[in-house]
């Protein structure tokens, strides 16, 4: 595999994640993961339309009149959306029911129309295919990591089976509801950006105004490296 | 009674960004300043009490399993069709507002600017909607349903950039700053707006 397609394929996952650094995506990562399996299977939705959208975008992007590319792409997307929930809908109803509207939302998922924008407009097919798959990696590698500390610590199990025993059933477990809340995802998410960003030092964003340092001739602001943000 | 518990309930207890995480990507790129934030609020605002009607009408009468009767098919169920029909709404709306702003209100078109054509991919829209078709809401219920969740999501940005404003003079960990605090703060708003979950009317 060419170094090129390595790249589009794992740079997404830590060093250049949609969430967290490229703030893209986030609507629907943390609805959905009060529970690790629904989480799950919402990565799987959105790393195949990801996947699909790219390639299928790449591979007629030089007919596209640019005037129109953002309809184009999105009719596109909308199709792929509509062909995934059919398909939970027939073989997965419950989850389809769990996830509601959050299927449909792929659509406006910010990393699908991001990556179509940013990547498979001016990369070829197969590449474009791995930078979808990449970038959807990502986005599962946070709806993971949040989907399980919020299923084990807010109902003490995970993927259905029980791992601390509540109190109710007779454990010793007291579970935290918060986490099941829709505030624990966005502190979740924020102590999980520090983390990547206390081992990638390079993603630091500059703050807008510097503490003044009265007697330090040390150059407070010299350390940090610029990064780039999405678009929106 | 019941359009007043829609409203409430729209604004404080569900709102669309903080407890339903709706149109997260711009609440947390554009919330850097309170003028732009109010802005765009608006702009959310104005579009959702527009296109939720408006996709209600057309899941109603057209896209509702047997809304066609009035054709002549009683027995034509085109939900499927849904998704790709509101974007489409979504999309042709936005175009057109921005054409007449342009036309009719200059100074309000300009103080958008490049927000009005990125609402298309804002996911409260879509999500408004979708939540207005999952709930089955009359016509009545949906103008009020629109337009209250965009007042809320307008409320919730407007709150955080009035907090970011401040925080940027505050002394933050190093891999914490930008984004990282910025969801620790959401979360907290979020905890605060929790607080309304209690009231019932």
């Amino acid at each position: 595999m060419a170094s090129e397609a390595r790249k589009a394929l794992f740079e997404p996952l830590i060093s250049n994640n949609p969430i967290a650094l490229q703030i893209l995506g986030i609507c629907s990562a943390l609805a959905v993961t009060t529970q690790l399996s629904v989480a799950l299977i919402m990565c799987l939705a959105l790393t195949s339309v990801t996947a699909f959208s790219s390639l299928s975008i790449s591979l007629i992007r030089n007919h596209i009149p640019s005037s129109i590319r953002i309809i184009v792409q999105m009719t596109i997307i909308a199709s792929l959306v509509i062909v995934v929930d059919q398909i939970l809908k027939a073989y997965s109803y419950d989850t389809s029911k769990k996830l509601a509207v959050f299927v449909g939302l792929i659509i406006t998922n910010c990393i699908v129309m991001g990556r179509a924008e940013a990547y498979a407009m001016k990369n070829p097919p197969w590449q474009s295919f791995l930078d979808g798959i990449g970038n959807g990696l990502g986005y599962s590698v946070i709806l993971i990591i949040v989907a399980t500390v919020r299923e084990l610590f807010g109902s003490g199990s995970l993927l259905g089976f029980q791992i601390l025993t509540p109190i109710s059933e007779g454990g010793w477990y007291q579970p935290n509801g918060l986490m099941l809340l829709a505030p624990s995802a966005f502190i979740i998410i924020g102590l999980t950006i520090w983390v990547i960003r206390a081992l990638n030092p390079e993603q630091v964003e500059d703050p807008d105004f510097e503490m003044q340092q009265a007697h330090n001739s040390n150059a407070h602001g010299a350390t940090i490296a610029t990064t780039s943000k999405g678009a929106f | 009674m019941d359009l007043v518990s829609i409203a409430v309930k729209a604004v404080f207890i569900e709102n669309l960004a903080l407890s339903l995480f709706l149109g997260m990507c711009t609440f947390l790129a554009v919330s850097k300043k309170i003028e732009t934030a109010i802005g765009l609020g608006f702009a959310v605002f104005v579009v959702l009490a527009i296109t939720v009607p408006i996709n209600n009408l057309l899941y109603q009468f057209v896209l509702r399993e047997g809304a066609l009767a009035w054709a002549g098919l009683p027995d034509t169920d085109l939900s499927f069709l849904g998704l790709i029909s509101y974007i489409g709404v979504i999309a042709a709306l936005v175009q057109i507002l921005e054409m007449v702003l342009d036309r009719f209100v200059p100074a309000l078109y300009n103080a958008l600017g490049i927000f009005l054509p990125l609402i298309t991919v804002n996911c409260a829209i879509l999500g408004a909607v979708l939540f207005m078709v999952e709930r089955d809401y009359t016509f009545t219920e949906s103008v009020v349903y629109g337009a209250s969740s965009g007042f809320g999501w307008a409320l919730a940005i407007t709150a955080l950039a009035g907090i970011r404003e401040k925080l940027k003079y505050s002394d933050v960990p190093d891999g914490l700053q930008g984004l990282g605090i910025t969801f620790i703060t959401v979360g907290l708003m979020a905890m605060g707006f929790l607080a309304f979950s209690g009231v019932q009317l």
